[in-house]
């Protein structure tokens, strides 16, 4: 009897193991069920540095991650918006991942809208440009050498936003979204040369790769995947889907410890009977 | 974004989408072969035009076109690079893509060396050089990086036997591996249950309305 059961364990169809995770996701996003959530210092140090800006400050936002990594990065990028729109600080975007960009620009024009800010004059979308090493680099010297233009052809010369913004030097924060190795080159670019102040937020992912930073004092902060987003959100007081969707996530997550647990001692057990 | 008829159109689009892409998940189907070869469609035809539009005509033509002077010759040589890096389609001409490679690798061996050692391996050694005394949580922190970054370091030394002092020291670096390789597995779980709560948000809540 309990050599079947185990034996059953390990040869489960994984489908079956596919429909409990369905399940055990959704449930708890139907419910709604809440819980505390609490703020790590990665997250509160990102939240600080926007925090310490000041109105009329310049925060460069970088969109380095596309459609894949949205569930993630989406709250993060609302909520890090909200915090910089709150105190009236000027936001330039732009980003390295091209078909990305409109994810940014969408969640860029929402947020702007929720606090009745005006395109060209207190926020930009510069693009995309290719070669982001270079990009990077030459950023330094002069913004406009690459960004002449905005993403739909307006001149940089003509939008008030820009004004006084030619280089690192003119930006008091930069705060990227990241899904891959861009973040890598922006602090080796733009941080070991520029000095340039910077925070992160990463997909889960991405983040254990980016702590060395953090703990080095390279970057200011690190918001990590959706959980990152749900403490974001905490600390602007804002609950969006990060916070929603934690529920979920631990519910998930126990039923991976479990399935883990269940997996080893079917493999432990049926050996013995075997062996 | 768009009227409201576009809006139900594209939330309707993206929901079947989502399903047929999750369908794999059941089995193979030519619902899922449709959604993949889409995506994989639409993200070229995307890049295709950003690049030809934004960058090409922008920077390229545009710049020839308008520039006087050596600015409007010197950015013919990017130009004839990329068009050089187009011979690998013809076997006879192709070692004339060596050229474009040879150009772009020596810049980013250049460009990553200094790089790394000003942005990564020097602030990375600076960060490890930490106090290690007193009794408190921050030394025991401290005491935990730096055995964890040498016993590291000398897993990964081969020129002598792991054995002695060696050996012991390079097992205590693969614990301290093993447990960044969990670390990365726990969070790498973490992402991919966060993708999959996201698409379950869209369809209960922009596609069927039943979430507030």
């Amino acid at each position: 009897m309990s050599k079947g059961f185990w034996d059953v364990i390990n040869t489960l169809d994984r489908r079956i193991i596919f429909l409990i995770l369905l399940v055990c996701v959704t449930l708890p996003l139907l419910l709604n069920v809440g819980g505390e959530i609490r703020p790590t210092p990665p997250v509160r140090r990102a939240h600080a540095a926007v925090a310490s800006l000041e109105a009329g400050d310049v925060m460069l936002v970088s969109i380095d991650f596309d459609a894949t990594s949205a569930p993630e990065l989406m709250p993060m990028l609302r909520s890090v918006l909200r915090q910089a729109f709150e105190k009236d600080v000027r936001v330039i975007m732009l980003g390295h991942i091209a078909i990305g960009l409109p994810l940014g620009h969408m969640a860029l024009e929402e947020v702007a809208a929720e606090y009745g800010k005006e395109y060209g004059v207190d926020y930009v979308d510069l693009g995309y440009r290719p070669g982001y090493i270079a990009v990077m680099i030459g950023m330094g010297r002069e913004i406009r050498d690459f960004f002449d233009s905005d993403y739909q052809g307006l001149q940089v010369e003509d939008l008030p936003v820009m004004d006084g913004v030619h280089s690192y030097a003119d930006i008091d924060l930069l705060f990227g979204f990241e899904h891959g190795a861009v973040i890598d080159y922006w602090v080796r670019y733009a941080q070991a040369r520029f000095d340039q102040r910077m925070a992160f937020g990463t997909t889960a992912v991405m983040a254990p790769d980016a702590y060395p930073y953090l703990q080095s004092n390279q970057i200011e902060g690190l918001v990590g995947g959706l959980k990152g987003a749900a403490e974001y959100e905490t600390l602007i007081g804002r609950p969006g889907l990060g916070t929603r969707g934690m529920p979920a996530q631990q519910w998930a997550h126990l039923l991976v410890i479990g399935f883990i647990l269940l997996g080893n001692i079917g493999y432990f057990v049926t050996r013995r009977n075997r062996g | 974004m768009g009227s409201p008829v576009v809006t139900i159109i594209g939330t309707w689009l993206a929901g079947f989408l989502t399903l047929a892409i999750l369908s794999f998940l059941y089995k193979d189907n030519p619902f899922y072969k449709l959604a993949e070869h889409l995506y994989v469609g639409v993200s070229a035809g995307y890049w295709l035009i950003y690049v030809a539009f934004f960058d090409v005509e922008p920077m390229l033509i545009d710049t020839f076109m308008t520039e006087t002077g050596v600015e409007k010759w010197i950015i013919l040589v990017p130009g004839l690079l990329g068009l050089i890096m187009l011979s690998r389609w013809f076997p006879r001409t192709a070692w004339l893509s060596r050229w474009p490679i040879a150009f772009t690798v020596g810049i980013g061996a250049g460009l990553g060396i200094t790089a790394n050692l000003q942005g990564y391996v020097i602030p990375q050694v600076e960060a490890t050089l930490i106090p290690m005394t007193g009794w408190n949580l921050v030394t025991l922190s401290n005491i935990v990086l730096v055995v964890g970054v040498v016993s590291t370091l000398l897993y990964f030394y081969f020129s002598k036997p792991h054995k002695g002092v060696l050996g012991g020291a390079a097992r205590v670096g693969v614990v301290f591996i093993m447990i960044s390789f969990g670390a990365s597995f726990g969070y790498t779980l973490m992402a991919r249950i966060s993708l999959l709560i996201g698409r379950l948000y869209f369809l209960l809540h922009d596609l069927l309305h039943v979430l507030d």
